[in-house]
């Protein structure tokens, strides 16, 4: 009964966020309400019994992306008010277009094919070959390795198009993201207080990731906000681009996954695959080099496209 | 023993819950950033406890319950800081009287 009102309060919350993110006229309140609407998602996911989502939608879908956007909505020229309305037929026509898309999906959910396909059963199955606990770990790392490791480099060439935006005189110096304007004692206070915790819990994310909910993802992001955090504060400089370590540190998952998948050419008869016994070492190994490296292509997100060189 | 944890864990649910609840209607009632402020913390901090300690008699194993503990006071801590930054900014941009 307390699951029924939960789950109905849930389902009529949302559709009335999401409307607001809509019609929103200020950019910074619209991105306020998709940070709510992100983490009242991620209970939808927990109520639908998926706690990975559920970590990956907080983590990513409102965390970071909800930072990036803020920062976004705070750069941006306040253009909206400016621009002009859309004609009327071309309103009409986008929402009977979004009407239809939205039937069809509700369709496919009230009336589910008669015989639902799905490969669940064999991927249990196979599961404890891998020495993995967590099925959506299992599916991230052996049965679609491939997509992973491209996520990750997707990952970074989306971090080279916002360093692409920086002018000539700053190319590998050092992002925009700039302490906040007044040294503040509480936000010193908490960015000495909270990395200690906030990097432990980000390793035990990603460390628990092999056999419950958790992996790379989202305890890079942890880390990436711990940093963040530091950042803002004022205790340390966002390091230049261009410099060898950071970069180091931004391939250095990517790099390691793709030479386990190599390896497995010579040792498991595939690409991305592991030897027998050899699994799970292997797959912790490449998650931890991950979470380090999205820690920092995330937080290099957040900070920007390089604006200034630093100074001497 | 376990009706009298039992009902330590009613009695604070319930008190955690009244918390929140008027955290909640000083959000949507009281006239000022500063005053809402006020409402929402008392909420984060004493509504979060007292469910925090109405759970702990439920919680099997000392890790769950040191897990809510923790969970708790990084709330607090972040609570607090957020609550004192965005005071701040709301009496710079508060107009002279």
């Amino acid at each position: 009964m307390t699951d029924l009102a939960l789950d109905v309060s849930l389902v009529m919350l949302l559709p009335v966020i999401a409307a607001g993110i809509v019609v929103a006229r200020d950019a910074v309140v619209g991105v306020t309400l998709f940070v709510a609407y992100g983490f009242l998602l991620s209970l939808v996911w927990v109520r639908l019994a998926a706690p990975d989502v559920a970590l990956t939608e907080a983590a990513i879908g409102s965390g970071v992306t909800g930072m990036l956007l803020l920062t976004t909505a705070t750069r941006l020229p306040r253009v909206e008010r400016t621009t002009e309305p859309f004609a009327t037929p071309t309103v009409l026509i986008a929402a009977a277009l979004c009407a239809v898309v939205s039937a069809s999906l509700m369709s496919i959910v009230v009336f589910p094919p008669a015989e639902i396909r799905t490969l669940a059963p064999a991927a249990m199955a196979s599961l404890p070959d891998s020495g993995l606990g967590n099925p959506v770990a299992g599916v991230l790392f052996v049965y679609r390795a491939l997509d992973t490791l491209l996520e990750k480099i997707v990952l970074l060439l989306a971090l080279l198009g916002v360093w692409s935006l920086a002018p000539d005189r700053a190319w590998g110096g050092v992002p925009a993201l700039r302490p906040s304007a007044q040294p503040n004692s509480i936000l010193v206070f908490l960015a000495q207080c909270l990395p200690p915790a906030g990097v432990i819990v980000g390793l035990y994310i990603c460390w628990v990731g092999a056999d419950q909910p958790g992996g790379a993802f989202q305890g890079g992001a942890v880390l990436a906000a711990m940093w963040l955090l530091v950042v803002v504060a004022g205790l340390r400089d966002v390091p230049p681009v261009g410099r060898c370590w950071v970069r180091l540190s931004l391939i250095l998952g990517p790099v390691v996954f793709l030479g386990v998948g190599l390896a497995g050419f010579a040792f498991a008869d595939a690409f991305l695959a592991y030897p027998a016994g050899y699994a799970k070492p292997l797959i912790v190994v490449v998650e931890i080099t991950l979470t380090l490296s999205i820690g920092v292509a995330l937080g290099l997100l957040a900070a920007g496209s390089p604006q200034r060189m630093p100074q001497p | 023993m376990r009706l009298a944890l039992d009902i330590l864990t009613i009695a604070a649910l319930s008190a955690g819950a009244f918390f929140y609840l008027a955290g909640t209607v000083g959000l949507l009632r009281f006239p000022d950033t500063l005053t809402r402020l006020h409402a929402l913390t008392k909420a984060d901090n004493l509504g979060l406890a007292l469910i925090v300690l109405g759970l702990l008699p439920q919680v099997e194993g000392a890790r769950g319950a040191l897990k809510m503990v923790c969970v708790w006071l990084l709330v607090q801590l972040s609570g607090a800081t957020v609550a004192q930054l965005i005071a701040r900014v709301a009496l710079q941009r508060r107009p002279r009287a």
